[in-house]
Formats: structure tokens, C-alpha cells, sequence
């Protein structure tokens, strides 16, 4: 067991872990933290998509060691209590999830995609989330999904 | 008292957001892996790793002895208190432990299960089980296999056949005492030009972003089961733990909580649903088991694997005069609940959309060493339609005629309604031409030739291409299903005017919760914010069957209606006692109960609601309370339909396939939410094109799956697609006073045929006639390099 001590959605939380736990498993068993889900085991579908240090990263591909010391932002901590994030919001008002599952994740990519660019194109919106599966969506509703985010402030920096 | 509340919308028919989102889009929605129970333990299977083989030694001594390792069970110690799995088919079928016994005959077949405190150690305990087995001949080729080569799966049936030839169609009678094939032999023998194909539908893997999950809680004492599953049907698993578990009904509940996805794939009661009812019965304890993604790819049934022999006759007009259709459905290794009656749907909608006078079609189901296939999206009508559409369109370009002029002279008339097919089916309505013309429009039919002529003036090589459908929706009625065919639906008016409903239609991203609310809202002249819908959940919800078939909307929203109406009509009668008014004058209106031709009398909704529930004076004759139910069950089933047209290029170099243009068409009857829809037609399309341009489940000849990973299997991403272009015609349906026919699976109908046959006009060129699915660049390559890529 090894001690960590990482930031999440501005708490710091220490615990002792084993060296091959996954964040993405920290967060969900350890901070019961559920919204970033699990959709595969490989690294391609981005449904465990948060923000590390503000920068988008799946959490089943790095380990909670390797996040000590970070700053991780998950979708329940992306807007305060009672608030949605441009993003959130986009998602809701384009109809941009059906299941639901790869929302939060989808959510998250997304986040990155508008600070980076807060302006994007219809391919640079296809392309940023490349990393990121839907199987419901046909991913149209998520494309205007995000560019109604944009429009209303989406890539404004997130804690 | 006057009214200077806003009047309230009417909401059926419009594009109200869903009442889903908020949680989903916090991360607040709890699926099965969310779900955390005191004493719960986890449990991990130890997987089969080869195709076909008797299992000649398992060692589970190292497991057991890890620390925190509760239990390791093999096949042998399951089937002490597990039947093989029963089926939900009337045809034969071999027998299926959960937990494989002596032979294996699927890679990924679970052989043994670990029990332990915590997953990781789970896994670590079912790595350390070491099985042997002696490997038999592997069947991977569904047409050898029928000649029982190289071997048999099922001792019980020789040459592999799961469902030997079934005939149906032209002078076949229903039971099959007697088939007469004088009027398609005829057909074929006048026929002026003739098109013969072998075609493939090839499999697929459903992938529910959410994989599968169960969590089963025996409670001893209490003497009840509760068992949480990523299930499309929690109402069907109860009923099936039940009867597994040699319990009652009543002692078991099933909820289905937030559910990630589903595609057809979740509606079979699995294996490991099984399993963990029975273990957590053994042991006492809460029992969780969660699928990883590699490990679904295997476990969880596929969808598809149908290969069709079409034959068309016509005359040279291209009036179609007589079908062919020969299948062979590659099933894999089992019977699951719905494997056997999938394929029979193909046979169902053989016909399409053309009035053809003349049809003989043959199914044979035949087992293989692969993970069983069961329902994907669409399930059995999307092969047909592909099959049909494909034949018509290599008529129409054998004849010269434009695809859609070829359909228009073949079509089922309007005033052929209700239409009588010679498969068996009875087409509720419909108006062909109107979608024709709509996509032709929609499409800029004319202006997209002008296009490609000019591309290929410029040596690009692009197509067009042009396909109809209809499907069977809105399934029952009970004879169409051995569960029963109807829905329920219950309504209830709280003591403040709130309104609680209950389906059984069980959602995993259709929405129902804003679909069936905008129509109650309606219904109540009351806010959609005054309405809750609950489902899911076998606790709360009294009876239901599922949601699968397309079905949720015309059935459960149907009885949701019904029970609605009853209840609508008692709130009534409270309404004229208290307002000494006669029933029939009582009118609901923006929130209030009122009597016609008196506003000022009107009460607020919920006043009425608390006379319900207080009823002094207690009207004479009544009951207190608002609360009703209602079971629906369709005379028939709905066939929805619609027209997709595409615009595909070929890089000459690379051979590398992009669609251009994808415009739908789809007249699903009336709509109660059109963004809904929308989504709902966007995600079929996007699983038609991905099966017609990329994805496709490989097995290697020692039945290995080759495509069993995300690394491996393309899933389509945001960047594989165009921008979809959709409308709409309206043909309500008779079935059932909403006139919804359903639209979950229609998009994944018409691209697959559309698709390819862009793709065939794109490279006319070179001659081709047909090229099978997927659009792999290599088999394009070979065709534009003259490499005998073709079909």
C-alpha cells in the first residue's frame, strides 16, 4: 500500500492504495465518486474521461500513484452545487444523451476541446472527441451539443 | 375562481428536453456498478480460452487458497443448483449450463467463478484456476457446418442443425403440412430477367457503452431475492429467477436501474444473472459481477450473421413477378432466449415493400463455435431489408431504370391497406410513394446525379444509392411473443395533484420518462413538472414486459393512455359532485377542473385530488382514491417504414470508402417528441453505416475472436459520419389511438442496402454487381486493381 494525496473537485483526499489501483477505481470505490464510468478496458472509449491538473485524461489508464499530488476534476465537481457547466447544459439543450453512460465522460473531452478552441469548427468538434464513444447518439446531437456550449461560454477555464 | 395562470402547452408533438438529463449530465444516474450493498462480495468468471474442447482437468486449489477468497465453483458444483438455461423459443434446443460442463463450445464460455472480498482479487483468484482441456474440431464456416464439418457441436443435432429448413411464403401452409411451389416455379420461369445473389449480413458486436452488470441479493429470512441488471426486461428476469431459483414470483425483485445502453442485447436472461442469484443464495451474501469490456465482447450475444441466397424475377418493365430467398443463420453456439425467432423475421419481411406475387423463402439456423448471437437492433428485419433492397437494386441496374422508379412500380399500393403479405404478416398501413417522394426531395435526387456525373467526369468514383424498408414494431400481440404482447401501465393522482405512472416499458436511453409525461401532461391539462414516471423496477412497477421490438411507445404509451383515461374519468365524476355538474360537462383545463360554459366554477387540480382522497361527502356509488391501471395489448403490430438515400466516394488510390451524404426519410406514425426521434433515427443510422463501412466481428478458423477488443472492433466515431439529413412522413397507425408505430431500430434499415449500393454504383466502372459488407478499403482496392475482390 502505498500513501497518495490527490485534489478532487477541491477536497483533498489522502488514502493508502495499492500500487496497481486505477484511478478511475480510487474515484469510484474509494471516493464513490460514480459518475466517471467504466466502458471498456483498453483505453479507447473515454467513458472514464476527467480533468487531471485541467487537461483531459482517461482514468483507467493511469494509475492513483501516478495522480499524487494532482489535481483531478470529476463531472460532479465540473460547476458548483446546483449549477451546470456550459457544457452540461449544451448537452441537455441539443439532446446530446440517450443512455447516458458516456456522458460524463463525452462531458469532460469536451471541456478540453473548448479551452483549447473555444470556437470549433464542426470537423474540429468530430475530430476532439475522438477519444470518446457513443453508441446511442449517432454523435450529431453531441456535435451541436457542443457548439451550444461554446456559444454560451463553454471554454471558460474550469477549477 | 378565474384563471390568470398561463395557459399550458400542449406538449405531445413537441420537442420538449428530457427530464433524464439532469442527473446524467452531473454523473448522478446509478447503474449497476454504482450499487454498493453491506457484505457484498465479487464475483469473477474463469473463462474458456479456446473454441471447442472437452474440459479435461480444472485446479482451483491455488484460488482457494488466496486470502479473501469467499468460494470457486466449477460447471459441476453450478449445476448441482442450476438447470440448463431454458429458452424463450418453441424449437429444440441442446442443453446450456450457465457454467459450462465437460465441454466448452465457445471461447469465452465461462468453465469456473471465483467469490471474492474485492474484484481485483477476484481476478487474480480466476487467473490462478488452471483448466485443461482436449480440443475438438472447431465449426467456424455456417454452410460446412450444415454438413456437419468438421464436426458436431450438439450430439442431439447432427450436421449442426439448430432449426433444419423451414419453408413459409407462396402455397405454404401455416403449419407446413403443404407447400406448393407450382406459382414460384411459374414466376421464375416466365420471368424475362432473372437476378440470383448470395449475400452476407455478417455479425456484429452490440457494444452498450454500458457493459453488463448484475448485483443478486438473497436475504435469508426474509426469504426474497432482489436482483439489480443492465436488463432491458427486469419484469422477464423476475419471472426467469423465479423459476430458476425454485421460488415464487413474489419473492423476487428485479430492478433495472439506469441502464447504459441496450441495442437488443440486454433482453436475454443471461447466464450470469443466473449465476449470481443462485451463488448469492448459496452464500447468503449480496453478490456483485461486473463485465469488462474484452470479457462482453465474447459473453454478451451478437447480433446479425445471416447469409442470404436472393433470387429475383421480372419482367422487363421491372415488375418484380417472383422472390427467392434461401437463409442460413450462423447462431454460434447456443440458443439464448430469442436467438431461434430472429432470423424468422427475416423471413417475415422478405417481401419488403413490394407487392410480389409470387414468394419462397427457407430458413435454416445452424450452430457454431462462436458466442451466440440473439436480437441486435433491428433483429432479423434489417437482414431482410437488406437482402430485398439489394436484389432490387442490382434489378434496377441490370433493367436501366432509376432505383426509385424501379420501387415505385413494385410498391404496395395505399389502397392496398391493411395488406395481407404471403409471409404471414398483416401490414397495418401505409403510403410508400409519399417517403419516396419526400427523400427524393429531401435529397435533391436529381441535382445529386448531376454531382456524381460531373465527379466522375473528374475520374472520382462516386455513387448513389437508394433503399426503402419497413419493420415490424410495436410487438405483440401475445401470440407474436412468449412472453405476452402487451404493456402496463398504471396511473396514479397523488392527494396534492401530482401524478405518479408506472410502465413496464423498461428505458435505457429512449426517454420515456419526458415521452410518456408530455402525453399524461396533456391528458391532465397539468404541468409536465407535476409528473413523475417510474420504471424498472418490478418493486414498484406491478407488471410489464420490456422494451425491445420498437415497441415502447406504441404499446406501454398505449396503456399509459388507457390508465390515464380511466383515471381522467373518475377525477371526473369527484369533479361534478363537488361542482354539482354533470359528468359529461366537466372540463380539464391549464391546471384546473372546471364545468363547460362556467370558468368561474373552476377548481384547481389538486383541490379535486384531496376531495378524492377525503371524500366528504363520499359521492354515492364510488370509491375513494385516483389511482387505475390499464394492460394493453395491440391487435397487430405496427410497420413503420421509410426511404434512405446516400452519397459515397471512393479514394481510387487507397480505396478508402466516405460517405458524403446521408438523408433519411422514416414515417413512424405520429410522434410524440420529434428531437427524441430524431436521436433515436441518428443512432440507428450510425449503426447501419458502421456495419455497412466498418465493423465486423472476425473469428480466426480455431474460433478465435479476432475483432474482440475496442482495439480491434471499430466502433464508429463522430468523425466516420456525415451530418445526418432527416425528415419526416406521417402514416398514423390503426393499432392504437396514440397511431405511434415505433422508430428505435429503423435506422438501422435502409443505410445498410443504401450504402452498399452506392458503393457498387461508385465502382460500376469496374463491372461489379455486389460487394458484401463491411466496405473494408482493401476489398474496394481489389476491385478498382481488377484483384478478384469481387462479392
Amino acid at each position: 500500500m502505498l500513501p497518495i494525496s490527490i485534489t478532487v473537485n477541491g477536497k483533498v483526499r489522502k488514502a493508502h492504495v495499492e500500487p496497481r489501483m486505477l484511478l478511475v477505481h480510487f474515484l469510484r470505490e474509494h471516493l464513490n465518486l460514480t459518475g466517471t464510468h467504466v466502458g471498456c478496458d483498453t483505453s479507447q472509449c473515454g467513458a472514464c474521461t476527467v480533468l487531471i491538473d485541467g487537461r483531459s485524461a482517461k482514468a483507467c489508464t493511469i494509475f492513483a500513484v501516478q495522480a499524487d499530488g494532482s489535481t483531478v476534476t470529476t463531472i460532479e465537481g465540473l460547476a458548483p452545487e446546483g449549477q451546470l457547466h456550459p457544457v452540461q447544459q449544451g448537452f441537455w439543450d441539443e439532446h446530446g444523451l440517450q443512455c447516458g453512460y458516456c456522458t460524463p465522460g463525452m462531458i469532460m473531452s469536451a471541456v478540453n476541446l473548448l479551452q483549447d478552441n473555444p470556437s470549433p469548427d464542426e470537423k474540429q468538434i468530430r475530430d476532439g472527441i475522438g477519444g470518446n464513444f457513443c453508441r446511442c447518439t449517432g454523435y450529431q446531437h453531441i456535435v451541436n451539443a457542443i457548439q451550444s456550449a461554446a456559444k454560451h461560454g463553454g471554454g471558460k477555464a474550469v477549477r | 375562481m378565474t384563471t390568470s395562470a398561463p395557459v399550458l402547452p400542449k406538449l405531445v408533438g413537441e420537442r420538449v428536453k428530457r427530464r433524464e438529463d439532469p442527473r446524467l449530465i452531473q454523473g448522478r444516474g446509478t447503474y449497476v456498478d454504482d450499487i454498493k450493498l453491506t457484505g457484498m462480495r465479487h464475483l469473477v468468471f474463469k473463462r474458456s480460452d479456446i473454441a471447442h474442447g472437452k474440459i479435461t482437468s480444472i485446479d482451483i486449489s491455488a484460488a482457494e487458497q488466496m486470502d479473501g477468497v469467499e468460494a470457486v465453483y466449477t460447471g459441476a458444483d453450478i449445476a448441482k443448483v442450476l438447470a440448463p438455461m431454458p429458452i424463450g423459443t418453441p424449437f429444440p434446443s441442446p442443453p446450456h449450463h450457465a457454467v459450462a460442463v465437460d465441454v466448452v463450445r465457445y471461447a469465452g464460455e465461462p468453465v469456473a467463478l471465483v467469490v471474492a472480498s474485492d474484484r481485483y482479487l477476484a481476478k487474480d483468484a480466476a487467473d490462478a484456476i488452471v483448466v485443461t482441456y482436449d480440443p475438438l474440431p472447431v465449426v467456424i464456416d455456417p454452410e460446412l457446418a450444415m454438413e456437419g464439418k468438421p464436426g458436431v457441436i450438439h450430439k442431439d443435432f447432427p450436421n449442426n442443425l439448430a432449426v433444419a429448413l423451414v419453408p413459409s411464403g407462396t402455397g405454404v401452409a401455416p403449419d407446413f403440412s403443404k407447400i406448393d411451389n407450382t406459382a414460384v416455379d411459374e414466376a421464375f420461369a416466365n420471368a424475362e430477367v432473372t437476378i440470383s445473389q448470395r449475400m452476407v449480413n455478417h455479425r456484429l458486436v452490440p457494444n452498450a457503452m454500458e457493459p453488463r452488470g448484475v448485483v443478486a441479493h438473497w436475504e435469508p429470512g426474509k426469504d426474497t431475492m432482489t436482483i439489480w441488471s443492465s436488463t432491458q426486461n427486469p419484469h422477464i428476469l423476475k419471472t426467469m429467477i423465479a423459476a430458476m431459483n425454485g421460488i415464487g414470483q413474489h419473492q423476487v425483485r428485479a430492478i433495472a436501474p439506469e441502464v447504459g445502453g441496450g441495442f437488443g442485447a440486454k433482453i436475454n436472461i443471461y447466464a450470469e444473472e443466473y449465476v449470481c442469484s443462485v451463488v448469492s443464495k448459496k452464500l447468503g451474501m449480496p453478490i456483485k459481477w461486473i463485465e469488462d469490456r474484452t470479457e462482453a465482447f465474447v459473453a454478451t450475444t451478437h447480433g446479425r450473421d445471416i447469409i442470404g441466397y436472393v433470387d429475383l424475377a421480372a419482367r422487363k418493365d421491372g415488375k418484380v413477378l417472383g422472390l427467392k430467398m434461401r437463409l442460413i443463420a450462423d447462431i454460434g453456439a447456443y440458443n439464448m432466449l430469442l436467438t431461434a425467432a430472429i432470423p424468422t423475421l427475416t423471413m417475415l419481411m422478405a417481401n419488403g415493400t413490394y407487392d410480389i406475387p409470387a414468394i419462397r423463402t427457407t430458413l435454416t439456423e445452424v450452430f457454431t463455435n462462436k458466442t451466440p448471437t440473439d436480437a441486435y437492433r433491428g433483429a432479423g428485419r434489417p437482414e431482410a431489408t437488406y437482402f430485398v433492397e439489394r436484389a432490387m437494386d442490382m434489378l434496377a441496374r441490370e433493367l436501366n431504370i432509376d432505383p426509385a422508379e424501379l420501387r415505385r412500380r413494385n410498391f404496395i399500393k395505399p389502397n392496398q391497406f391493411p395488406y395481407q403479405t404471403q409471409m404471414g404478416a398483416v401490414y397495418d398501413s401505409g403510403d410508400y410513394e409519399k417517403a419516396l417522394d419526400a427523400a427524393l426531395k429531401a435529397a435533391n435526387w436529381k441535382g445529386l446525379v448531376a454531382e456524381r456525373d460531373k465527379a466522375r467526369q473528374e475520374g472520382r468514383l462516386v455513387g448513389l444509392g437508394l433503399a426503402f424498408y419497413v419493420e415490424v414494431c410495436g410487438l405483440g400481440p401475445s401470440s407474436s411473443l412468449p412472453t405476452g404482447g402487451w404493456e402496463h401501465g398504471q396511473v396514479t393522482v397523488e392527494r396534492d395533484g401530482r401524478i405518479t405512472a408506472t410502465t413496464g416499458a423498461s428505458p435505457h436511453g429512449q426517454g420515456n420518462e419526458t415521452t410518456f409525461a408530455q402525453m399524461l401532461a396533456d391528458q391532465f391539462s397539468v404541468p409536465i413538472e407535476h409528473i413523475t414516471i417510474l420504471h424498472g423496477d418490478t418493486g414498484v412497477v406491478k407488471q410489464g414486459i420490456g422494451t425491445f421490438g420498437s415497441r415502447s411507445q406504441a404499446v406501454a404509451g398505449t396503456a399509459l393512455h388507457l390508465a390515464g383515461g380511466k383515471v381522467k374519468k373518475k377525477m371526473a365524476q369527484f369533479a361534478a359532485a363537488m361542482l354539482e355538474a354533470s359528468e359529461d360537462d366537466i372540463v380539464f383545463e391549464n391546471g384546473t377542473i372546471g364545468v363547460k360554459g362556467a370558468p368561474a366554477k373552476a377548481k384547481p387540480f389538486a383541490a379535486i385530488a384531496g376531495y378524492a382522497y377525503v371524500p366528504v361527502p363520499l359521492p354515492a356509488g364510488m370509491e375513494p382514491g385516483l389511482s387505475d391501471e390499464a394492460f394493453f395489448e395491440p391487435a397487430n403490430n405496427t410497420y413503420p417504414f421509410g426511404c434512405h438515400i446516400s452519397m459515397l466516394e471512393i479514394d481510387r488510390e487507397t480505396g478508402e470508402p466516405k460517405l458524403l451524404k446521408m438523408v433519411a426519410v422514416d414515417d413512424a406514425g405520429n410522434l410524440i417528441n420529434p428531437l427524441i426521434v430524431e436521436g433515436q433515427i441518428h443512432g440507428g443510422l450510425a449503426q447501419g453505416i458502421g456495419q455497412a463501412m466498418i465493423e465486423e466481428a472476425v473469428y480466426n478458423e480455431d474460433g478465435q475472436l479476432m475483432t474482440g477488443s475496442f482495439m480491434d472492433y471499430a466502433m464508429p466515431r463522430a468523425s466516420d459520419f456525415p451530418r445526418f439529413e432527416l425528415s419526416a412522413t406521417v402514416t398514423p397507425t390503426p393499432c392504437n389511438p396514440l397511431g405511434a408505430k415505433g422508430v428505435g431500430e429503423a435506422g438501422t434499415l435502409g443505410s445498410t442496402p443504401c450504402i452498399v449500393s452506392a458503393a457498387v454504383d461508385a465502382l460500376s466502372e469496374f463491372g461489379v454487381k455486389h460487394i458484401d459488407m463491411m466496405l473494408r478499403p482493401e476489398k474496394l482496392w481489389r476491385i478498382i486493381n481488377g484483384k478478384g475482390g469481387r462479392a
